[in-house]
C-alpha cells in the first residue's frame, strides 16, 4: 500500500485545492474529510493500476520488452487485432455466449419455480430439501469436480458445451434457490390465500402474481448468473479439452501457456479477454452493483 | 430469517385450519406444488448432490479412474494428514486467508470509520466504478494481470527501484519465500473494494443517534468505534468475512494461473492440488479425500462464524 501513497495523494488534494470559496466551514469540513477520502481513492487506484500496467504493456510494440507502467511513445492499437486473431476472440464470444443462455435462463426459471414450491405453495418436505441445499451451499466446487467429470464422461458429453451447461445449472441451484427463497418469504401471504380462494391454479398464481412481482429478485439473479457462468474456470477447464469450447475465463489458461513468454500479446489477449464482462458491467452498474452488494449479503 | 417464516408459517396455519372443508384436496395441491420444484431437484440431485455424495465414496477408494479401484478405508485421509504435499495445500490456504479476509476487511473497517464522519454521499461514481472492478473481472484474469504487475519489469519492481529500493526486486512469483504472500496478494486485490463497499454501505445505515449517545456518554472516537460501528457492522463483518474466507480456503483460479502451486509446491492450494492429483497424477482417491477435508474445514469454520456474527440481531 506504501507504494500507493504518493499518486493517492496527489488526487486527494485535488477537491481541496478546487474547493469553491475558501469559506471556513467548508474547508474545515474537507479537512476532516481528507483522510477518508485519500483511503477511497487509494483503494481505487490499486484497483485500476494492474489493468493500466496491462494496457500499456499490450500497446507496446511486438516483441519488445515492455516496463511496468510507462506510456508507449507510439501505442501499437493494432496489437488488439492481432491478439483477437491470435487468442480466436470471435469464436471464445460464440461459446461464452452459448454458454450463458444454456445455463442462465433455465436456471433462473427452474430454481425460481423451487423457490416458490417452497416459500409459497408449502411443499411437504420442502424445508428439508431447501435445508439440503442451504447444506451445500458453502461447498467448494472441488469436490465435485471428479465425479462430475466421470458422470459428463459416461453421458458421452465430454469436451461440448452441454456437458459444461448441464452441470453448471445443477451447481447453481443452491444459491439461486436460495436466493428467490429470500425474495418469496418476503411477498405477502394473503396474496397467494386471495388467488387459492378465486379458484386459480398453483400454476396461474405462479405466471400472474407471483412471477411480475418477483422481477427485480430475477434480474438480480440473472445477473450474477451470468457473471459466475462467463467467469466459470476450473470446471471448463476440467470438463472441456478443447480451449475454443471454454468460456473466455477457461481459455485464458490455454491462452497464457501459449504466449507466456510474449508480454505484450499475452495482455493484449487477457484485456480483449475481460472486456466483455467489463463493457456489460460498465453498461449495467447500478443494476450490478446493486445485485452485487445485495448476493454478498444473501450469500 | 427463521423467525419470518415461523410466524409465516402460522398464519398458513390458521387459515388451513379455518378450511377444514376443503382440506383433502389442499393437501392434494400441496404434493402436486412439488410438480414446481421437480426440474430444479432433478439436476440438483444429478450434478451436485449426487456428485458429492460420489466424491465422498470415492475418497475412500484407491483408484487411476480407468482401472479397477481398491477399498483402502481411511488411508486417503491418513495421507492428507501425514503427506506434506498433501498437508502443505492445506497449511498454505489458511496462511491466505490473511490476505484475502484479515487486511481486506480491516482496510474497509478504517475506510469506513473515516467516511462516517462525512456528510452526503462518500464517493464519486468513478471511485464506486474502481472498487467494483476487481469483482466483475475473472479470477483468472487477476492472476495474469498480477503475473505481469510481480514480473521483472512489472510495475511492482519499477516502483522499488523508483524508490531507491533495488535490492528487493526479484520476480516475486518465482521466489520460495514470498511467491505465497505474492499470491495471497492478488487476493487483496480481489476481495478490497468489495469489502470496502459493503462495510462503508453497512455504516451508513447506523442510526447517528448512537454516536450521539456515546458522545455524550463521553465516548472518544477509538471507543465509539469500538463499541457503536463494530456492533452495528456485525452483519456487513459477517458476509465480509464470510464470502472472503471461503475464496481463500477454495481457491482455484488465481493460483492455478500464477504459479500453478510453483516453485517447488510453496504455493500450492487444495484446489490446485486436488486438480492436479485427479488429472494429472490419476490419483483419483487422494484428491476427493482432500476435497472432502477442505469442504469439512470451510463448514466446520463459516457455520459457526454465521452464529457469531447473527447472535444479536433477534
Amino acid at each position: 500500500m506504501t507504494v500507493l501513497n504518493s499518486p493517492s495523494a496527489r488526487t486527494a488534494s485535488r477537491p481541496s485545492a478546487t474547493a469553491p470559496r475558501t469559506n471556513r466551514a467548508t474547508a474545515s469540513k474537507l479537512r476532516g474529510r481528507l483522510p477518508g477520502i485519500m483511503l477511497i481513492v487509494a483503494a481505487a487506484v490499486f484497483s485500476i493500476v494492474p489493468l493500466i500496467s496491462m494496457l500499456t504493456a499490450a500497446l507496446a510494440p511486438q516483441g519488445s520488452i515492455p516496463q511496468g507502467l510507462s506510456w508507449p511513445a507510439d501505442p501499437q492499437w493494432h496489437n488488439f487485432i492481432d491478439a483477437w486473431n491470435v487468442a480466436n476472440i470471435t469464436v471464445l464470444l460464440q461459446s461464452s455466449i452459448l454458454i450463458v443462455l444454456g445455463v442462465v435462463p433455465i436456471s433462473l426459471l427452474i430454481s425460481t419455480m423451487a423457490a416458490y414450491a417452497i416459500a409459497v405453495l408449502r411443499i411437504p418436505l420442502g424445508r428439508i430439501f431447501f435445508l439440503l441445499l442451504l447444506l451445500t451451499l458453502t461447498l467448494p466446487y472441488e469436490i465435485t469436480i471428479v465425479p462430475l467429470y466421470q458422470q459428463v464422461r459416461e453421458l458421452g458429453l465430454l469436451d461440448s458445451q452441454l456437458g459444461l451447461i448441464l452441470p453448471l445449472i445443477g451447481l447453481n441451484m443452491p444459491f439461486a434457490v436460495f436466493w428467490m427463497n429470500a425474495h418469496f418469504v418476503t411477498t405477502p401471504a394473503e396474496l397467494s390465500e386471495a388467488s387459492s380462494i378465486d379458484g386459480a391454479s398453483a400454476w396461474k398464481s405462479f405466471l400472474h402474481i407471483h412471477l411480475p412481482l418477483a422481477k427485480p429478485a430475477i434480474s438480480s439473479l440473472g445477473l450474477l448468473m451470468f457473471l459466475s457462468t462467463w467467469n466459470t474456470f476450473l470446471l471448463a477447464l476440467v470438463l472441456i479439452n478443447d480451449p475454443d469450447k471454454r468460456t473466455m475465463a477457461g481459455a485464458l489458461q490455454a491462452f497464457q501457456s501459449k504466449y507466456s513468454t510474449d508480454i505484450v500479446l499475452l495482455n493484449a489477449g487477457a484485456l480483449l479477454l475481460m472486456a466483455p464482462t467489463i463493457i456489460v458491467f460498465l453498461l449495467l452498474q447500478k443494476q450490478f452493483s446493486a445485485a452485487l452488494l445485495q448476493g454478498a449479503v444473501k450469500g | 430469517m427463521s423467525t419470518h417464516i415461523g410466524t409465516k408459517d402460522q398464519a398458513a396455519r390458521t387459515v388451513r385450519v379455518q378450511r377444514r372443508p376443503g382440506r383433502r384436496t389442499f393437501r392434494f395441491r400441496r404434493w402436486a406444488g412439488w410438480l414446481f420444484a421437480l426440474p430444479a431437484l432433478a439436476f440438483y440431485g444429478f450434478f451436485n448432490l449426487r456428485a458429492i455424495l460420489q466424491s465422498v465414496q470415492y475418497s475412500f477408494y484407491e483408484w487411476n479412474g480407468i482401472g479397477a479401484s481398491t477399498f483402502v478405508g481411511l488411508q486417503n485421509y491418513i495421507d492428507v494428514f501425514t503427506q506434506p504435499e498433501l498437508l502443505r495445500p492445506l497449511i498454505n490456504a489458511f496462511y491466505l486467508i490473511l490476505f484475502f479476509t484479515v487486511i481486506p476487511v480491516l482496510f474497509g473497517l478504517v475506510a469506513a470509520a473515516t467516511m462516517r464522519t462525512m456528510e452526503g454521499r462518500f464517493t464519486g461514481a468513478l471511485a464506486r466504478t474502481l472498487l467494483f472492478l476487481p469483482q466483475i473481472i475473472p479470477g483468472a484474469a487477476a492472476a495474469v494481470a498480477w503475473s505481469w504487475m510481480y514480473s521483472n519489469n512489472g510495475v511492482i519492481n519499477q516502483v522499488l527501484r523508483a524508490v531507491g529500493l533495488d535490492s528487493l526486486t526479484r520476480a516475486w512469483l518465482g521466489d520460495f519465500d514470498y511467491a505465497l504472500s505474492a499470491v495471497g496478494f492478488i487476493g487483496t486485490w480481489l476481495s478490497t473494494g468489495l469489502c470496502t463497499l459493503l462495510l462503508i454501505s453497512g455504516i451508513g445505515k447506523i442510526d447517528t443517534a448512537l454516536y450521539e449517545a456515546a458522545r455524550l456518554d463521553g465516548a472518544n472516537a477509538v471507543q465509539q468505534f469500538l463499541n457503536v460501528t463494530v456492533p452495528g457492522l456485525r452483519r456487513e463483518l459477517g458476509v465480509c468475512v464470510t464470502v472472503t474466507i471461503i475464496s481463500a480456503l477454495a481457491s482455484f483460479d488465481v493460483v492455478y494461473l500464477a504459479t500453478q502451486g510453483g516453485p517447488g509446491g510453496t504455493t500450492m492450494v487444495p484446489g490446485v492440488q486436488v486438480y492436479l492429483l485427479a488429472f494429472n497424477d490419476a490419483r483419483l482417491g487422494a484428491a476427493c479425500a482432500l476435497a472432502v477435508v477442505l469442504a469439512v474445514l470451510i463448514v466446520a469454520i463459516i457455520v459457526p462464524l454465521q452464529r457469531l456474527f447473527q447472535e444479536r440481531e433477534s
